[in-house]
C-alpha cells in the first residue's frame, strides 16, 4: 500500500460463474467474464438485463447467490466493500451533501488513515479541473462538476478497478457527449480498469475498448464495439445496438469463402465468417447505412446484393436520409443515405433498386427472433 | 366587497395569530402586575417586584429547577434510545419489525390519563418510591416515541446510496455512521431533542401520577391556582417563553445567512 499502486500491473477482473438469484429469478445467470486489467470495459444493456447487480455485486454491495470474483489472484467474493480494491462513481453521484468538495474527495484517504491528504486531493481536483471549486458544498455544483468530483472522489484511491453505474444519466445530451471524451481521457491519464454500466448503446460504443451486451441476466455477445457492431452474433445484439433490417431464409449453397442465401426467392451471397447459424436456416442481416440506393437502370457494382423496390417513406434528418424501401415480398427495408449528392431526394412512390456489398451482410441463427431488443432500443440517445 | 373578498385571507391569517398569542401577551403582561388580593387576573398598576425577586414565593424555583433537570435528563436519555431504534427500524430488516413499529405509535395515541394511571398501578406494585426517579423513567417513556417517530422521518428522507458510498470508500460501519448517517441525521435528532424537551417539562397529567409528593413546575402552578398563583409564575413562564423565542430567532438568522453565504459564493 506505501509504494503507488499504478506502478505495479493494473490486475484483470475476474468473474467465476457469479449468479445472483432475486426470488427464484435470475438477475445474473452463471456469469463468467475476464476483464482485462487497464482495459475501457462497458456492460451495455436494457434496464433489468443484470447489469447493475453484477456492479454491485463487485463493488461488494450486493452478495452474489453462487460463483466468485477475483482481483488478479486475490479473491474478493467474501471481501466486505470497505475493505475492496474496488471504488464506484455512483448514478445520482451520491456525493456526501454535508461535506464540501474537497473533503468528498479526501473521504476515502482519510478513512484509510492517509495522513496527508491536501497534495493527492489538490492533484486529483487539478485532473478533473475543479480546483476553485475545493471549498464549495456538493449542492453549489451543477450537474457536470459532480459528476466529475464523484469520478475524483473514486480515482484518488488509485482502485484496481473502477465502477461506473450509468454516470452520465442524468446529464443533458451536449454534456453528456463532453463527459464521454472527458471521461475517456481520464482513463488513458490513470490507466486504471473502468467498468462501464450503461443502456446507451452510443455512449458505450464511443467510450469503450470492449463492451460485453446484456440481456436477461448473460452475456449475448463479448467484443470490440466495432466487432459486435458489424458483425452481430444473435438478434438481440443486431437490434440493440442500432437499426437493423433482418430477413428470414435458408442457406442453399455456396463457394469458396462466401454462401448463398435464399430468402424469398432471391439469392444473396455472406461471407462465412459472418454466418452464425449453427444449420442451414437462417436470419439475413444487413444494417441500413450499409444499403447504397440506385435509380432504376443504374448498374450495380458487380458481386453486390441486389433487390428492387418501391420507396414508401422518406425522413430528413440532417446529416442523412432515412427511406423505407418496400421489397417484392412486402418487407420494408430501412434504408440510410448520407446527404452527398446535389440531386434530389428519391421520392415516395418510386420505383429504385438498393444494393450492398456482400461483405457487410451477416447471417443469424433461424431459430432467433428477430424483434428481440428493439423495444429496448434507445432511439437517438 | 371586492376589496374585502381580496384581503379576506389576511385579514382571518390575522385573528388566527392574535387569538393564538393572546393567552401569552397575557401572561406577559401580567407578570409586571402587582395585584390587588390573591387573584393575578385584572391589571392593577405596574410593578417589578415579581421580576426582582425570581424566588420569592416557597417552593417555585426549587419546582422550576427540579422540572428542568427531569427533562434535560429525561430528553438526553430518551434522544440516544430513539435514535438507535430509528435506526434499527429503518436501516434493518427483522422479525418483529412491522409490530415494533406500531408498537411505538402506541404511547403516542394512549390518552395520559391512561397512561398516568397504569404507571402509578405498575410503581406501587413493585413498591417503587414515587418521587424523582418514577417521574424520569415516565418522562422517558413518553418522549421517547415522540424523538422515534422525528428521527425515522429525517432517516427515511436519506439517500441510502450515500451510505453505500461511505462504504465503497473504505469506511468500517462504525465510520459510516460517525462520518455520514450522523451529520446527517443530526439536525432531525436535534428537532427531535427540543420536542422531547418541551414535552417533558410542561407535563402535568403523568407527572402527578407519578410523583407522590413531588413537586414539579406544573404541579406547583396546578397546587397554587386553587389559592392564586403569585406573580413569579408568570415571571417564571415569561422568562422560558423569552428564551424559547430568542432561540429560535437566532436558529433563524443562522440558518439564512448560511443559505444568503451560500447564495452568494454560488
Amino acid at each position: 500500500m506505501s509504494e503507488p499502486r499504478r506502478a505495479t500491473p493494473v490486475e484483470d477482473l475476474n468473474l467465476v460463474k457469479l449468479s445472483k438469484i432475486y426470488g427464484g429469478l435470475a438477475a445474473v445467470d452463471d456469469l463468467t467474464l475476464t476483464i482485462p486489467g487497464g482495459s475501457f470495459f462497458a456492460l451495455l444493456g436494457p434496464s433489468g438485463c443484470g447489469k447493475t447487480t453484477t456492479l454491485r455485486m463487485v463493488a461488494g454491495l450486493e452478495n452474489p447467490t453462487s460463483g466468485q470474483m477475483f482481483v488478479g489472484a486475490q479473491e474478493i467474493t467474501d471481501l466486505k466493500a470497505y475493505k475492496r480494491p474496488v471504488n464506484t462513481v455512483f448514478q445520482s453521484y451520491a456525493l456526501f451533501p454535508h461535506l464540501d468538495i474537497f473533503e468528498n474527495v479526501a473521504f476515502g484517504l482519510r478513512r484509510r488513515g492517509v495522513k496527508d491528504v491536501t497534495g493527492p486531493v489538490e492533484r486529483m481536483l487539478d485532473l478533473v479541473e475543479l480546483t476553485s471549486m475545493a471549498r464549495r458544498k456538493p449542492g453549489q455544483l451543477s450537474g457536470g462538476q459532480q459528476q466529475r468530483v464523484a469520478v475524483a472522489r473514486a480515482l484518488i484511491n488509485e482502485p484496481d478497478v473502477l465502477l461506473l453505474d450509468e454516470p452520465l444519466g442524468a446529464l443533458d445530451l451536449k454534456l453528456r457527449r463532453q463527459m464521454q471524451i472527458e471521461l475517456k481521457r481520464i482513463q488513458v491519464e490513470v490507466g486504471t480498469t473502468f467498468v462501464h454500466v450503461t443502456h446507451d448503446q452510443e455512449e458505450a460504443m464511443t467510450m469503450a475498448d470492449t463492451i460485453a451486451v446484456m440481456n436477461q441476466g448473460r452475456i449475448e455477445q463479448l467484443g470490440a464495439p466495432t466487432q459486435i457492431y458489424e458483425n452481430p452474433a444473435t438478434a438481440f445484439v443486431a437490434n440493440f445496438l442500432g437499426q437493423c433490417n433482418l430477413v428470414p431464409g435458408q442457406i442453399t449453397g455456396g463457394d469458396g469463402d462466401n454462401a448463398v442465401l435464399s430468402a424469398n426467392g432471391f439469392n444473396f451471397s455472406v461471407p462465412r465468417s459472418r454466418i452464425h447459424a449453427a444449420g442451414s436456416s437462417a436470419i439475413l442481416g444487413v444494417r441500413p447505412e450499409k444499403i447504397t440506393m440506385y435509380w432504376a437502370d443504374e448498374p450495380l457494382p458487380a458481386g453486390h446484393n441486389r433487390l428492387e423496390g418501391t420507396v414508401t417513406d422518406v425522413s430528413f434528418t440532417g446529416v442523412s436520409t432515412q427511406y423505407l424501401v418496400k421489397v417484392p415480398w412486402g418487407q420494408e427495408l430501412v434504408v440510410f443515405e448520407q446527404n452527398l449528392s446535389l440531386e434530389e431526394l428519391s421520392r415516395r412512390g418510386e420505383h429504385v433498386q438498393i444494393g450492398w456489398a456482400p461483405g457487410h451482410t451477416f447471417a443469424l441463427d433461424g431459430a432467433e427472433d428477430i424483434t428481440a431488443g428493439m423495444g429496448s432500443h434507445v432511439v437517438g440517445a | 366587497m371586492a376589496w374585502l373578498r381580496s384581503k379576506l385571507l389576511g385579514i382571518v391569517a390575522v385573528l388566527v395569530l392574535v387569538y393564538l398569542f393572546v393567552p401569552i401577551a397575557v401572561v406577559a403582561v401580567l407578570s409586571f402586575n402587582n395585584p390587588e388580593g390573591k387573584f393575578n387576573v385584572s391589571w392593577n398598576e405596574f410593578s417589578l417586584s415579581a421580576w426582582g425577586n425570581l424566588c420569592g414565593v416557597a417552593g417555585v424555583c426549587q419546582s422550576f429547577i427540579l422540572s428542568i433537570e427531569i427533562a434535560l435528563i429525561a430528553t438526553l436519555i430518551a434522544t440516544v434510545f430513539g435514535t438507535m431504534i430509528a435506526l434499527a427500524l429503518v436501516r434493518y430488516r427483522f422479525r418483529g419489525r412491522g409490530a415494533a413499529n406500531s408498537l411505538i405509535f402506541l404511547p403516542m395515541a394512549t390518552p395520559e390519563v391512561v397512561l398516568g394511571a397504569s404507571l402509578l398501578a405498575l410503581y406501587l406494585n413493585l413498591r417503587l418510591p414515587l418521587g424523582f426517579w418514577t417521574i424520569l423513567i415516565a418522562h422517558i417513556m413518553f418522549t421517547i416515541s415522540f424523538i422515534v417517530v422525528a428521527v425515522k422521518a429525517r432517516l427515511q428522507g436519506m439517500d441510502p446510496r450515500l451510505e453505500e458510498a461511505a462504504q465503497d470508500l473504505y469506511a468500517s460501519p462504525w465510520q459510516t455512521f460517525r462520518f455520514v448517517t450522523f451529520p446527517l441525521v443530526l439536525p432531525g435528532i436535534l428537532g427531535a431533542a427540543l420536542l422531547g424537551f418541551a414535552l417533558s417539562f410542561d407535563d402535568f397529567i403523568i407527572s402527578n401520577f407519578a410523583s407522590g409528593t413531588t413537586v414539579t413546575f406544573p404541579i406547583f402552578i396546578w397546587g397554587a391556582a386553587q389559592r392564586g398563583i403569585p406573580v413569579q409564575v408568570y415571571a417564571l413562564a415569561t422568562l422560558v417563553f423569552a428564551l424559547a423565542l430568542v432561540g429560535t430567532v437566532l436558529g433563524q438568522i443562522v440558518s439564512s445567512r448560511r443559505r444568503r453565504k451560500l447564495a452568494a459564493s454560488s
